[in-house]
């Protein structure tokens, strides 16, 4: 019965999408906005990479939004795992000297890909939120190959993500004052094109938010490994 | 070019349809892990580089470890 019911839904929205979709004609653009951010996107904000103007300058409103529900979901987990009872330690075996050698040697340039790619988020592919997570992939790397050897000191992690969090939000209260007022507008020089310091807030706000998603997912790292 | 992307597109499908039908949820993670590393070869190959790096980094390493850590956990053979 259960069964029958749920193909007759199943016919029912089938029907209501192939209605709906009856006077869309297919193979052609029917976004508007898309050719405006193709055509004018390098002139109005002087970013060499198009996804990154649309992320960091015509909705960086969205941009703070996601980076908000990120900050919440850690804190929603580190709520959930701090409540758990620690566990007796168990007999873990150190890892082989060439395995905790090769992690320690690996860590440094993980890292220096990571501020690589979110520093060029302007100019080549990647942004926040790509280096962020390479950052944390290279602590995440440091927990598998030296276990419980080091460990992430927690009030520069804190500090760090405050700071990424706080530099956003202030040059979007800057964009109130100056430029065309309005919040997260790009007020600063736009520069020369293609070059390391352009694209005004652009790379700034990159930059910020690299700091604070590599904090926030190391910070989910560190807590996930510590109750294991 | 064709024949790269449908080749992949069918591995895709093999890992995702044994993910669903593994017992041992370890190979289960993996063969999720699979269905992301080939989504980010994808990206790359469909021109959109920006996603293939958060699709690789994200998809394929830090939320395989977040599952393998939760699999370590708790049990590792479903009933």
């Amino acid at each position: 019965m259960r069964k029958i019911i749920g193909i007759i839904l199943l016919i029912i929205i089938a029907w209501g999408i192939i209605i709906s979709l009856q006077n869309v004609p297919f193979g052609t653009s029917r976004s508007e906005v898309a050719d405006r951010y193709i055509n004018k996107g390098v002139e109005e904000t002087g970013a060499a990479n198009i996804v990154t103007s649309v992320v960091v300058n015509y909705r960086s409103l969205d941009t703070l939004g996601e980076v908000t529900i990120l900050f919440l979901a850690a804190i929603g987990l580190g709520a959930v795992l701090a409540t758990t009872i620690r566990k007796e330690d168990r007999d873990t075996e150190k890892a082989s000297l060439i395995l905790s050698t090769g992690c320690k040697f690996l860590f440094p340039f993980i890292l220096l890909f990571g501020a690589y790619i979110f520093i060029h988020g302007h100019l080549t592919p990647g942004g926040g939120f790509q280096g962020g997570a390479i950052i944390a992939s290279a602590f995440l790397l440091m927990y598998l190959g030296c276990h419980n050897e080091k460990r992430i000191n927690e009030t520069g992690i804190i500090i760090s993500e405050s700071l990424g969090g706080l530099v956003f939000v202030i040059i979007g209260l800057i964009g109130l004052a100056v430029g065309t007022h309005h919040f997260l507008n790009n007020f600063m020089p736009k520069g020369e094109f293609n070059t390391l310091l352009s694209a005004g807030i652009i790379p700034i706000i990159y930059i910020a938010i690299g700091f604070k998603v590599g904090s926030e997912l190391s910070r989910i790292i560190d807590q996930l490994m510590e109750e294991s | 070019m064709i024949f790269i992307v449908s080749f992949l597109v069918i591995a895709m499908l093999a890992a995702a349809i044994s993910a669903y039908f593994f017992k041992d949820l370890l190979s289960a993670v993996i063969a999720s892990y699979m269905v992301s590393l080939i989504a980010a070869v994808l990206f790359y190959l469909l021109q959109a580089p920006d996603v293939a790096i958060a699709e690789a980094s994200i998809g394929a390493a830090l939320v395989t470890a977040v599952f393998v850590i939760a699999i370590r956990r708790t049990r590792r053979h479903e009933e």
